[in-house]
């Protein structure tokens, strides 16, 4: 069973729907003991960095979630929920994250672009195609909406995206992963990438 | 590098798609849940629904054929019509729309727009602007395009923005329906003005008028319309396919 954790930020309809479509069991919960005993968890969350944290915490799930993490429970953070698992963000000031990854979230430094990144921009992966991308091809585009991206995370990036300028789109350390971009509200290329998660198992990828 | 957005837009009364010209003579054609899915799948962008519906019970049709779409479309939504209070962004929100489009709830209450940036963030505010010449300057027009505001568009679409809208749709009651071609003067001012994404709306008759729109203001992120596509006139996989011909950034959906 994937959870989809609900701590009052973001519309979770779109994920629970895409889940739904590609066969794979979710739940969206905000009880710390089925976040602890879930096969995966899918950290959700839009709008500003300091109002998730806090709500996030106000949840009381932050302890459930670091033991998930821990045990090696594949996690999935995506956009916002992507940027709560670095050490910090400089969004109106300067907010500690989860820390699981080693990073920090700053504004896009796009010179004469518009923020946010709106739209569907390319993937490029690298010299290696994590698990998470193993049904996509290089180039594949995905849609993305954020004024801040993640930097100093060199070790974790498994894509990037061009906008001025090489942005995080994607992060993973062992068990520990996230999308800057929305995988649900990117077709199919998105549902690909939540069906290789949902093929992830506990410990390993 | 990003792409230009191609976005189908439907107007929904009584759960079903409808179209006219220079916004009038409307006609219904078709089920907008199966039109959301074709769309998708032959790679439109985004999709813009219209509430075109009065009644309460054409809102609650309304809200079914979004939750239906939601279900089965995973590409983003905007959904716009009769939106005039945070109650309406929740109730869309809820049925699976990740953008809001306001309008004429806007003109009468523009703190509609920063109360809504506040809760639920500028991407999720979407300005939709009804713009037509009057005595050579671009006046707002309210109510579907019926009424004159008299607000100036380019000081109306500033204080948008300013407010907290992360997107401008700009739709020229000059050109609409005419298919004629988008309205480039039009849009250069808006695009002058604008520090958020603009998107053109408004006189798409061919593939031609949206390579036209994007060589001659590459500052516009997205073309809108209706009618062509429903009709079939233009297909998404075709023109995206001509984008790409003449060096515009398109996402193809290979089927």
């Amino acid at each position: 069973m994937t959870v989809i954790l609900d701590y009052g930020v973001g519309n979770l309809f779109s994920l629970r729907s895409s889940f739904a479509v590609i066969g794979e069991p979710s739940e969206i919960s905000s009880d710390p003991a089925v976040i602890e005993s879930a096969d995966r968890i899918i950290l959700p969350g839009v709008g500003a960095f300091k109002d998730a944290m806090e709500k996030l915490k106000a949840s009381g799930l932050v302890a459930a979630l670091k033991a998930a993490a821990k045990k090696g429970t594949p996690i999935l953070g995506i956009c916002l929920g992507m940027q709560l698992l670095f050490e910090k963000s400089y969004e109106y000031g300067e907010h500690e994250g989860l820390g699981f990854l080693k990073g920090v979230v700053a504004p896009i430094p796009a010179k004469g672009l518009k923020i946010p990144h709106m739209g569907w921009n390319a993937l490029e992966f690298g010299m290696k195609k994590h698990p998470l991308f193993r049904y996509l091809s290089e180039g594949d585009y995905v849609y993305f909406v954020h004024s801040y991206a993640a930097v100093d995370c060199d070790d974790s990036v498994i894509a990037r995206t061009e906008y001025g300028s090489p942005v995080t789109a994607a992060v993973a350390k062992s068990n520990v992963m996230g999308c800057q971009f929305h995988p649900e509200k990117s077709g199919d290329v998105g549902l690909k990438i939540l069906k290789a998660f949902c093929e992830m198992k506990e410990g390993k990828l | 590098m990003i792409t230009k957005r191609i976005i189908p837009c439907l107007d929904v009364r009584n759960g079903q798609v409808v179209k006219g010209t220079n916004f009038v003579g409307l006609k219904e054609i078709a089920s907008p849940v199966e039109l959301a899915k074709e769309y998708s799948a032959c790679g439109a962008d985004e999709l813009v629904f219209y509430d075109i519906t009065a009644s309460s019970d054409g809102r609650d049709l309304f809200t079914d054929v979004l939750t239906e779409t939601a279900k089965n479309v995973f590409i983003p939504l905007t959904v716009g019509g009769g939106i005039r209070s945070l109650k309406d962004f929740d109730r869309v929100l809820k049925c699976g729309a990740d953008k809001v489009s306001v309008n004429s709830g806007a003109i009468a209450d523009p703190t509609l727009i920063s109360r809504a940036a506040k809760v639920y963030g500028d991407q999720c505010v979407v300005l939709s602007v009804d713009v037509k010449r009057v005595d050579g300057v671009f006046r707002v027009f309210a109510k579907g395009g019926r009424e004159n505001t008299g607000l100036d568009a380019l000081d109306w679409i500033k204080k948008g923005i300013d407010e907290g809208a992360g997107e401008i749709v700009l739709n020229s009651i000059d050109t609409d329906g005419v298919k004629k071609g988008f309205d480039l003067e039009m849009l250069k001012a808006v695009t002058e003005i604008s520090s958020v994404p603009v998107i053109a709306s408004g006189g798409a008759g061919c593939i031609e008028d949206f390579i036209t729109l994007f060589k001659a203001l590459p500052k516009v992120d997205a073309g809108l319309a209706a009618s062509i596509f429903h009709f079939g006139e233009v297909s998404i996989y075709d023109l995206k396919k001509e984008m790409v011909k003449n060096a515009i950034p398109a996402r193809i959906v290979k089927e």
